[in-house]
């Protein structure tokens, strides 16, 4: 019976089952996508091979070859910058990582239902809230004379610090504001990667051992790797994009203490206006994310493959 | 006794948590309601008497409110068009096997790594030559470029687990694939749309580098507005929180709403 109601289907018209119909539904998005992402991208491409620096209009766009590159691998800023940025990277990570499996852990053990529950929620206003709005927030917090920083310093006993103005406050005010953001993303994912243990191991493992030491090595932390390896690729990408808290805060000062990759650029491109040179730098930070997202997708998404 | 100890801990932990995710939120939302000379005296105060008066001044500045409805157009906008043009898309990924489809989700992928500076630069020219500057449309388009990869693979997962039985059915009616995907789909899809919709709207309303390098006095946004009261010698304090309070608010709402999906928006699924 199935089966003739199968012929009778394929003796209508074969309307919408063509080898082309998959295009119909993607080639929307994909033709958008192509005009808005690879087409600028290609124009960056080429721009970067050429003189452009439109507050000198008259010397018109030449191509000049790879001389942006060179200047650009020659730079010792560009260096620094990206130094910086990576600096900036292992400056947050590991606290982003410890405090987020110390609350992850907090998260997973059982009892208190209320509490639990609504610090996992609290967890996404961080997450949630506007970047240029916590770098505002933070120069307000960590301003020398009214900011609530200092403040608690000195109920620990310790002088007010000159976080701003100084190299190193600033840089450790934005890495502060950064662990805040980020930490509930830490935390989210490990916590992901503890419920995915399954609760019959666990209960034997808890009553195999009373150490949570051990519990976390042998029992759990299998579970919690893929999501550190997420973490880690992921939070690389994300320094090197870090633009908007950071401008807020510091603008990349003082003197260059906070210059990440991202602002400099911004600031070649769009206050010294040498876009030949902000392109490269561009096209380079591109071919970067790209090796990134390629780990990612390598490490990360088996199905795909 | 010593079991009563490990739950203090705990509550105490868990207390901790939440004052430090609160915190620089709290912070700004009291400093929103502090008078001038409140916040900048030192050592800061805790207890005040709360004024609406930064409030009242932003609300009667036409270039705060005027920032907060282009904010509002731009991610509207964008995010229904990410949804009209990714759910589509999503369909054929969750539902086709064809050539080059690993490279389609690389792509998209990847579109969530790319600093927004790379489309930054060729974007403001390319904005310049055809009059696009300091447009809604400009910042609609551009943040389609994160937008489209967050829908697409939200609803792609959404629509991966509608069981296939009910196409079949549909097939042997003789539904075509378009009637399936309007019929079936879009409705059983619909929480997953709408979840790939909020994440949308939050992230082009938190976005900053694009705004500030795309718009020029007509369309800024709101981040960029808050952020411009940030030159001078005596900043505004007062009103500067109480713009940002009205800017986080509502996104910390939908973001509370589509809470149980934020890593797998965050990752693009990578972690389930």
């Amino acid at each position: 019976m199935s089966e003739a109601a199968t012929s009778a289907a394929r003796r209508k018209p074969n309307r919408g089952y063509g080898r082309w119909t998959p295009l119909w539904f993607l080639a929307p998005a994909v033709l958008t996508l192509l005009l808005i992402g690879i087409y600028p991208t290609i124009f960056a491409l080429v721009t970067s091979f050429r003189r452009y620096n439109i507050t000198r209009p008259r010397e018109g766009f030449p191509f000049v070859g790879f001389e942006n590159y060179v200047n650009v691998l020659t730079d010792s800023t560009f260096w620094s910058s990206l130094f910086l940025t990576a600096k900036f990277y292992v400056a947050v990570l590991p606290i982003q990582v410890v405090l987020g499996l110390a609350i992850a852990l907090l998260l997973h053990k059982p009892g208190m239902g209320l509490l639990k529950s609504l610090a996992r929620v609290t967890l996404v206003v961080p997450l949630a809230t506007t970047y240029a709005v916590v770098g505002l927030v933070g120069r307000l917090i960590f301003n020398r004379d009214f900011g609530v920083a200092n403040q608690f310093l000195s109920f620990a006993g310790f002088g007010p610090i000159d976080w701003l103005s100084t190299q190193d406050g600033a840089f450790a005010a934005i890495v502060i504001m950064d662990v805040w953001q980020w930490t509930p993303f830490c935390a989210l994912i490990f916590l992901a990667g503890l419920s995915m243990v399954p609760g019959e191991i666990e209960e034997a493992a808890r009553l195999e051992t009373s150490s949570k030491l051990a519990l976390l090595r042998h029992v759990q932390l299998p579970y919690l790797l893929p999501g550190l390896t997420a973490v880690m690729i992921l939070r690389s990408a994300d320094v090197l994009k870090l633009f908007d808290m950071v401008f807020v805060m510091t603008r990349g000062g003082p003197g260059s203490a906070t210059d990440l990759i991202s602002i400099y650029i911004q600031r070649v491109g769009f206050r010294i206006f040498d876009l030949g040179t902000a392109s490269a730098q561009a096209i380079l930070l591109l071919i970067l994310t790209i090796i990134i997202s390629r780990l990612y997708i390598r490490l990360l998404y088996r199905e795909v493959h | 006794m010593r079991i009563s100890s490990g739950k203090l801990l705990h509550a105490l932990g868990l207390t901790a948590v939440v004052i430090f995710t609160l915190f620089p939120f709290f912070w700004m939302v009291s400093a929103s309601f502090k008078t001038q000379a409140d916040i900048l005296s030192s050592p800061p105060v805790w207890f005040f008497t709360p004024t609406l008066q930064n409030y009242a001044e932003i609300f009667a500045d036409t270039k705060v409110s005027g920032a907060i409805i282009n904010s509002l157009i731009v991610a509207t906008c964008s995010t229904l068009l990410a949804v009209i043009l990714g759910a589509p898309a999503a369909f054929a990924l969750a539902r086709y096997e064809f050539r080059g489809k690993s490279d389609l989700w690389f792509w998209f992928i990847s579109n969530r790594m790319i600093s927004p500076i790379v489309l930054a630069l060729p974007v403001y020219l390319l904005a310049i030559q055809t009059g696009l500057l300091d447009t809604h449309l400009v910042l609609i388009l551009i943040y389609l470029t994160f937008q489209l990869p967050i829908v697409v693979w939200i609803v792609t997962d959404q629509f991966k687990s509608i069981p296939a039985d009910l196409e079949q059915a549909a097939r042997l009616d003789g539904a075509d694939q378009f009637t399936i995907f309007r019929k079936i789909y879009l409705p059983l899809g619909a929480p997953g749309i709408a979840v790939s919709a909020i994440f949308s709207f939050i992230f082009s309303w938190n976005e900053l580098l694009y705004a500030l390098v795309l718009t020029r006095r007509a369309v800024q946004t709101a981040p960029v507005v808050a952020t411009s009261f940030m030159s001078g010698y005596e900043l505004p304090w007062g009103k500067i929180m109480a713009t940002g309070t009205v800017i986080v608010l509502p996104v910390t709402i939908f973001a509370l709403i589509v809470s149980r999906h934020m890593v797998r928006g965050l990752t693009m699924g990578a972690t389930k």
